[in-house]
């Protein structure tokens, strides 16, 4: 398949592009667009954002969530920041370097054009957050407060205490009910979207099921926008909210939505660590702790048993400052990562035994609160050690805390153009559902900004602008054929959705809940696909994969019935559906003979450094379904890189 | 690590209609769980028995969306302050109780959905009847077109901490939600951009919230207590005197316009 990007010529300057794109773009009269209804999928920063703005330009939206309210969306959780090239602080930042940074956080893997349109939007979204009424922190002279996040040299970051993510969604979310009280926007709460429904090559609806009453519900529309977050969970154990999965973007994958790069998983370095068999999520620590934190580990194995305290200063290894002096302890997050395991499989681990190892290491405040003095550091971190403590009962006042790495975000996603359209005429994915503008590694405080922009600023344009071309283009006509519910095409994919659950519902010998298997499947993920890649590691988990699946499909248990709220049912579908997202992970970690951002692959290295194959792999690899998940097929969008010169990323 | 013995008791109800009751389960807790992993190891188990597990709502296991919440030993939340159920840990129940009682977020406004799962979606219907700024997407203002004072901002920002999850509804004896109207009416009154619908933001507020079936406030200080977030009582104030300027305000602008 050609792959078209759709992204203006390149013979416009960058800075100019997305203002003549929409002023090429085709436009709805507002009279029309209640005629036209659009399904989102997702009430996250992306699809909250994007479902109160396209009602209140006056389409018809149906916008869906599984949680109890839209306020829930994992969006809610996130701590640290979002970014802007707002240049408040005057300390040369400009959209220009928002957009160097980001391409070449990237690792050199994202679309230039993409990448720009998001930085120049990022001072548009603290424009309407602001207001809207977001309490972001403020100086003592009322202005607007920033911070540097993740090791960036300007200070572009705004925040809201530690819960930037929660207060950027109750922004959107009020948006979005507000938008219901005037009708425009019919909000479906506890809902999971099943399927897509595609009528003559266009996507026209979805198939949901209603969690309160099992009912199987279809719902046609004219336009169908995914907002459905990430699939950190195919780990099993990650940062994410527990309920977050991939179902609708697989769903969608298997109807022929490319999906684009799914080994580009992030890795957070700074997470709590695993107590136990039991435990069903990470938590994460911000990663500004790095900021006063010193790593380290035991020098000697036999060490690491021993309380910190009694381990002296010239047997403690501070492996990122020694490894890296120039950054020290704020290398970025895969490079923290990495090292945090190579010390860990070297034996210097530390902490409780869990499943027979050592899996932590320091991250010590001791010289800061000297330095600094205690109040400072509760100033700054108290809220974050307070959570350290009600989860660990340690205090990292009086002891180091123990973090270890844990999946948190993830890069890849279901590929689309320029506009945000799938390869499925009339889909569109925003937020961290599309695979669009971090490319191989996304920046600290850059997800919230590019949930925000494709909600609230590219979507309703380019969703518009498909509606305007699909009517220009059939004149005198219907834009889009009626369809009811009860079409063939419908009445199909709500019956195999039935049947779908029926097979869920009844393996031949039932033994364990979808819990037992995801976990297994998790362990897979993470040792063979996580961290590190090799060849071997990953042809093994081809081969696991499908055995873990057979006896899934063999095994699986569900108790009650499908006619009722039954959250085991949910989850043995994302269960399923992980599975097969799973296996794809790895044909695309397997197929990318490079290292690149959170992909790395310890074939290819240099000095223990990710080493990048621009000559044969600056593409993305957008994946089509075949019907056989083990041989997917692989299609290139080659990746051109005009303004911002790739070159290596090194911090020694 | 140390484990130690627990019996739960536990509100099991299989839909609205269905008859409840109380149910038994026996559990080997680890100190270092949190109280919805050790549900999950219980839910586990029935499982692979044959039984239904127990249902109950969460997500983020952070404290932060609000979708978890029941009553544990007659608390809404359980008895560590400060904290949702998620973030609640084994070892506070390591010296006793080891009996722990379990169940629903009980209040008109939050129907049952099954077992501890409630209905809370009549918090969103306050929020729709005018808890927002209303402003297109588009160009507003730059952002610091506009400064607010800090301690404005902060307690603005205080107030916005609700995280929803209606503690303080199930642990006021008259089920109000006073609290969690309170807090939005008193993040988005107190900055600058909120002033133009504050009369009508907190008379419509109020009045969506009794018609939603929740009890009016007697001052009983519970939901402070609950609340995980430490949302302060002095917002209910605060709404109170909104709502009264408002009421005030429309009676003059109806009396005016009678008059001409
Ligand atoms: C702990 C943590 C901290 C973070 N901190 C930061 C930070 O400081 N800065 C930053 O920029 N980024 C941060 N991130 C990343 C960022 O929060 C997310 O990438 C972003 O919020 C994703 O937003 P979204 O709108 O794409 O999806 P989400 O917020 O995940 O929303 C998904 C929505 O889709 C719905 N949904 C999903 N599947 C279905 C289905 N099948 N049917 C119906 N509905 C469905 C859900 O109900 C939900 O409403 C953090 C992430 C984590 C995990
Ligand atoms: S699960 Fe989100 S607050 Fe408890």
């Amino acid at each position: 398949m050609e792959l078209r990007s759709n992204e203006p010529d390149k013979s416009i300057p960058i800075e100019q592009r997305w203002t003549k794109h929409k002023m090429a773009g085709k436009l709805v009269a507002p009279a029309n667009r209640r005629k036209y209804e659009i399904i989102v999928v997702g009430s996250g920063l992306a699809g909250g954002a994007a479902a109160a703005s396209l009602g209140e330009l006056g389409y018809k939206v149906k916008c869906f969530c599984f949680q109890d309210s839209p306020r829930r969306a994992h969006s809610i959780a996130a701590q640290g920041g979002i970014n802007a090239a707002k240049n408040y602080q005057n300390d040369g930042d400009s959209v220009y370097r928002l957009f160097y940074d980001t391409v070449k956080g990237g690792d050199f893997r994202a679309r230039e054009a993409n990448v720009y349109r998001l930085a120049e939007l990022s001072v548009n979204i603290i424009d309407q957050c602001v207001a809207a009424g977001v309490p972001f922190a403020r100086e003592y002279g009322g202005l607007l407060a920033n911070r540097s996040f993740g090791g960036a040299q300007v200070s572009r970051t705004f925040y809201a205490r530690g819960q930037t993510g929660q207060q950027l969604l109750l922004g959107a979310y009020q948006a979005l009910e507000r938008q219901v009280a005037a009708g425009t926007v019919e909000m479906i709460t506890r809902s999971e979207m099943l399927d897509l429904v595609v009528v003559d090559g266009k996507a026209r609806g979805i198939i949901t099921r209603n969690l309160k009453t099992g009912e199987i519900e279809p719902h046609v529309a004219d336009v169908v926008v995914l907002c459905t977050g990430g699939y950190g969970n195919v780990f099993f154990l990650s940062t994410n909210a527990m309920g977050s999965n991939c179902t609708a973007a697989w769903r969608a994958h298997r109807k022929g939505a490319l999906f684009a790069n799914p080994c580009y998983t992030q890795i957070h370095p700074t997470c709590i660590p695993r107590a136990g068999e039991y435990q069903g999520k990470l938590t994460l620590m911000s990663e500004s702790l790095r900021n006063d934190g010193r790593v380290w580990v035991p020098r000697k194995k036999e060490d690491c048993g021993k309380p910190p305290e009694q381990i002296a200063e010239k047997d403690r290894y501070y492996y990122l400052e020694e490894k890296y002096p120039a950054f020290g302890n704020l290398v970025p997050r895969d490079v923290a990562s990495r090292n945090a395991m190579y010390v860990c499989d070297e034996g210097l681990g530390v902490g409780p035994v869990v499943d027979g190892e050592r899996r932590a290491v320091y991250l010590d405040f001791a010289d800061a609160i000297k330095r600094l003095g205690e109040p400072i550091i509760r100033e700054r971190y108290g809220n974050l050690f307070d959570m350290y403590e009600r989860i660990t009962g340690e205090s990292p006042y009086k002891t180091p805390m123990r973090i270890y790495p844990a999946t948190h975000y993830t890069m890849g996603g279901i590929w689309v153009d320029y506009n945000l359209m799938t390869t499925i005429p009339g889909l569109f994915a925003g937020g961290e559902a599309n695979f669009s503008d971090h490319g191989a590694n996304r920046l600290g405080a850059s997800a919230l900004m590019q949930g925000l922009a494709d909600g609230y600023f590219v979507l309703p344009y380019t969703v518009g602008n498909y509606i305007g071309t699909e009517a220009s283009k059939r004149i005198g006509q219907r834009t889009f054929p009626e369809i009811g519910t009860d079409h063939p095409e419908v009445q199909k994919t709500l019956k195999d959705v039935k049947e779908r659950i029926k097979r869920l519902m009844s393996a031949p010998e039932p033994k364990y809940g979808p819990d037992y298997f995801h976990r297994e499947l998790g362990k897979i993920i993470w040792t063979k696909c996580g961290m590190s890649r090799t060849k071997e590691g990953l042809e093994e988990a081809l081969r696991q994969i499908p055995k873990l699946r057979a006896e899934f499909d063999k095994h699986l248990k569900i108790t009650g019935t499908g006619e009722e709220l039954n959250q085991t049912l949910e989850k043995a579908g994302r269960v399923e559906d992980f599975f097969e997202l799973g296996q794809l992970m790895c044909i695309d970690a397997l197929t990318r003979e490079e290292s690149c951002g959170g992909h790395f692959r310890a074939e290819h290295e240099e000095d223990g450094e990710a080493a990048r194959d621009d000559d044969n792999f600056a593409f993305v690899s957008a994946w089509g379904y075949t019907g056989d998940t083990a041989k997917p097929e692989l299609n290139k969008e080659p990746l051109t890189f005009d303004y911002v010169k790739p070159s290596k990323r090194s911090y020694k | 690590m140390s484990t130690f013995n627990i019996t739960l008791h536990v509100w099991r109800q299989k839909s609205p209609t269905a008859q409840g009751k109380f149910e038994d389960y026996k559990v080997e807790a680890d100190e270092h769980m949190s109280f919805l992993e050790m549900l999950d190891v219980v839910n586990e188990d029935l499982i692979e028995k044959g039984k239904e597990p127990i249902a109950f709502d969460h997500d983020c296991r952070e404290g932060i969306c609000g979708m978890c919440g029941m009553v544990i030993n007659g608390e809404a939340h359980g008895p560590q302050k400060l904290t949702t159920t998620c973030q609640l840990h084994m070892r506070q129940f390591k010296n006793g109780p080891f009996d722990i009682w379990i169940e629903p977020f009980r209040a008109a406004g939050f129907p049952l959905v099954k077992d501890l799962v409630v209905d809370r979606s009549g918090f969103d219907r306050i929020i729709q009847a005018g808890g927002y700024i209303s402003i297109r997407t588009g160009a507003p203002l730059d952002a610091n077109a506009t400064p607010i004072p800090k301690a404005v901002s902060d307690m603005a920002m205080d107030a916005a901490e609700c995280i929803g999850c209606g503690a303080c509804v199930a642990a006021c004896p008259n089920a109000s939600a006073s609290l969690f109207t309170a807090a939005k009416i008193t993040h988005l009154g107190l900055l600058p951009q909120g002033q133009a619908e504050r009369p009508e933001r907190a008379r419509n507020m109020v009045t969506a919230m009794d018609n939603e079936g929740f009890g009016s406030c007697t001052n009983h200080g519970e939901c402070e207590s609950a609340c995980p977030k430490g949302i302060s009582v002095d917002f209910i104030a605060r709404m109170n005197r909104d709502f009264v300027k408002a009421s005030a305000t429309a009676y003059d602008r109806a009396a005016k316009s009678d008059g001409d």
